[in-house]
């Protein structure tokens, strides 16, 4: 089964976002910060397909725990999917030259967390 | 309580509820269909009250109009060819998203963009996008050929829908964030698109790549000339098997021998298909012309 960890202080969008997940097969572990995120990622020894991360959180926002896990090879390989609210141009640069994959800009819907993950090849088209 | 969700009890100037008279008359109904159908070849069942109701409710708001019905008596009397084109506009369905089905711009780019251009040699490629909707398609289409490092001077796109308003929309080549959110992988979106406050606009050398024109489908093509490729994707599913086939094979016509057609990934091509020959190529298919 496919793993996926969703990163986000909110409480309904991760329950949202894990939702979508679930219905397209993975399994979803959840972090409320960037320094949860890490705990989670140890304890699974980096195990996940795909990573959907928030900006704006306590503790350890977004792009830090993007230069975070830069720091460890190990986690090079998990594609990352941005879910934001910040759209501005610097920002998005900024996240992709940090190793984000994809990018979802809130307020999102279902079928567009949908098409992400067919870009990102996590889903098949029917 | 008998309605537990307030905003269900919400109600504008002339709704119903469930079971009082159905808002638009029976003959009203037979008016919208017949008058859809001959206006754009769109064929509406007998169970898309609610269809009308929705698609139509807002231009009886914006005009004061008291209902659907009042609306009707109005573009029957065909004093209003504006009032006209609205209620035609406000039928179609204009759903699209930038690289729709991904499998088939990645075939493209990799096998038959470069052989079509090839094959080309020195005259230009042609390519359409019929029922270009807000434009989305030929806009993909536009960079699937940049990121093929074809030179875009050697190519020409033309986008086409019935609909003048999406017409319109898809010249301008600005999208709102939810737009751009469908579809348009971020690192092409970084590089084709420049943010213009809230919205996206696409860069002047992809815009410039493609024409718009207003144009029915079950209208003549000779205007347009001939093509290498034709995109004609979830548009054919609106129309009676006798529109399809006419249209289908007045697509023949338009292109060039080894040119090619695309349809939408649930559409295929059986009743006419001696004019075609299939093509696979991975899981998407084209239909080369013989
Ligand atoms: C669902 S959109 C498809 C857009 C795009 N080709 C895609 O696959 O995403 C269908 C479009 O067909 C247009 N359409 C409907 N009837 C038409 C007709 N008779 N001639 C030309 N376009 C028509 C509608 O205006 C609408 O924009």
């Amino acid at each position: 089964m496919k793993k996926a960890l969703v990163v986000d202080d909110s409480r309904a969008i991760r329950t949202m976002l894990s939702r979508i997940l679930v219905r397209y097969g993975f399994e979803v572990a959840q972090a409320g910060d960037g320094s949860e995120a890490l705990v989670v990622l140890e304890q699974h020894h980096g195990d996940f397909d795909l990573l959907c991360v928030d900006y704006n959180m306590p503790v350890m926002n977004g792009l830090e725990l993007l230069s975070e896990m830069r720091e460890q090879p190990r986690f090079d390989d998990i594609p990352i999917m941005m879910v934001t609210t910040e759209t501005q141009i610097d920002f998005i640069t900024s996240a992709l030259a940090l190793g984000a994959n994809e990018y979802v800009m809130k307020p999102f819907t279902d079928v567009m967390v949908l098409e992400k993950l067919q870009t990102l090849g996590l889903v098949p088209y029917e | 309580m008998t309605n537990p969700n307030p905003i269900s009890r919400l109600e504008y100037p002339g709704s119903q509820g469930a079971n009082a008279a159905p808002l638009i008359s029976p003959r009203n109904y037979t008016f919208l269909q017949t008058y859809i159908y001959r206006e754009s070849g769109i064929v509406l069942d007998d169970d898309k009250q609610y269809l009308f109701e929705s698609r139509l409710r807002p231009i009886v708001i914006r005009e004061g109009l008291a209902s659907i019905d009042a609306l009707c008596d109005l573009v029957a009397t065909g004093r209003s060819p504006a009032l006209a084109t609205r209620v035609i506009d406000a039928m179609t369905t204009n759903e699209t998203l930038f690289f729709r089905d991904t499998a088939i711009f990645e075939v493209m780019k990799t096998t038959v963009l470069p052989e079509l251009i090839a094959a080309a040699g020195s005259r230009k490629l042609r390519i359409w996008s019929a029922a270009s909707s807000t434009g989305q398609e030929a806009y993909s289409l536009a960079i699937t050929l940049l990121e093929a490092r074809i030179d875009p001077s050697r190519v020409e796109i033309i986008g086409t829908d019935l609909c003048e308003q999406v017409v319109e929309r898809a010249a301008t080549g600005k999208y709102v964030q939810f737009e751009v959110g469908r579809g348009m992988p971020i690192l092409l979106l970084m590089k084709y698109f420049t943010k213009v406050g809230l919205d996206w606009q696409i860069k002047p050398e992809v815009r410039n790549m493609v024409h718009f024109q207003k144009l029915d489908l079950r209208g003549s093509f000779a205007a347009l000339g001939k093509f290498d490729l034709v995109l004609c994707r979830n548009v054919l599913i609106y129309f009676d098997a006798t529109t399809k086939e006419q249209i289908i094979a007045s697509i023949a016509k338009t292109i060039l021998p080894g040119g090619m057609l695309v349809l939408g990934c649930a559409e295929t091509l059986i009743s006419v298909d001696h004019k075609y020959e299939r093509k696979v190529f991975g899981h998407s298919t084209f239909y080369a012309v013989r």
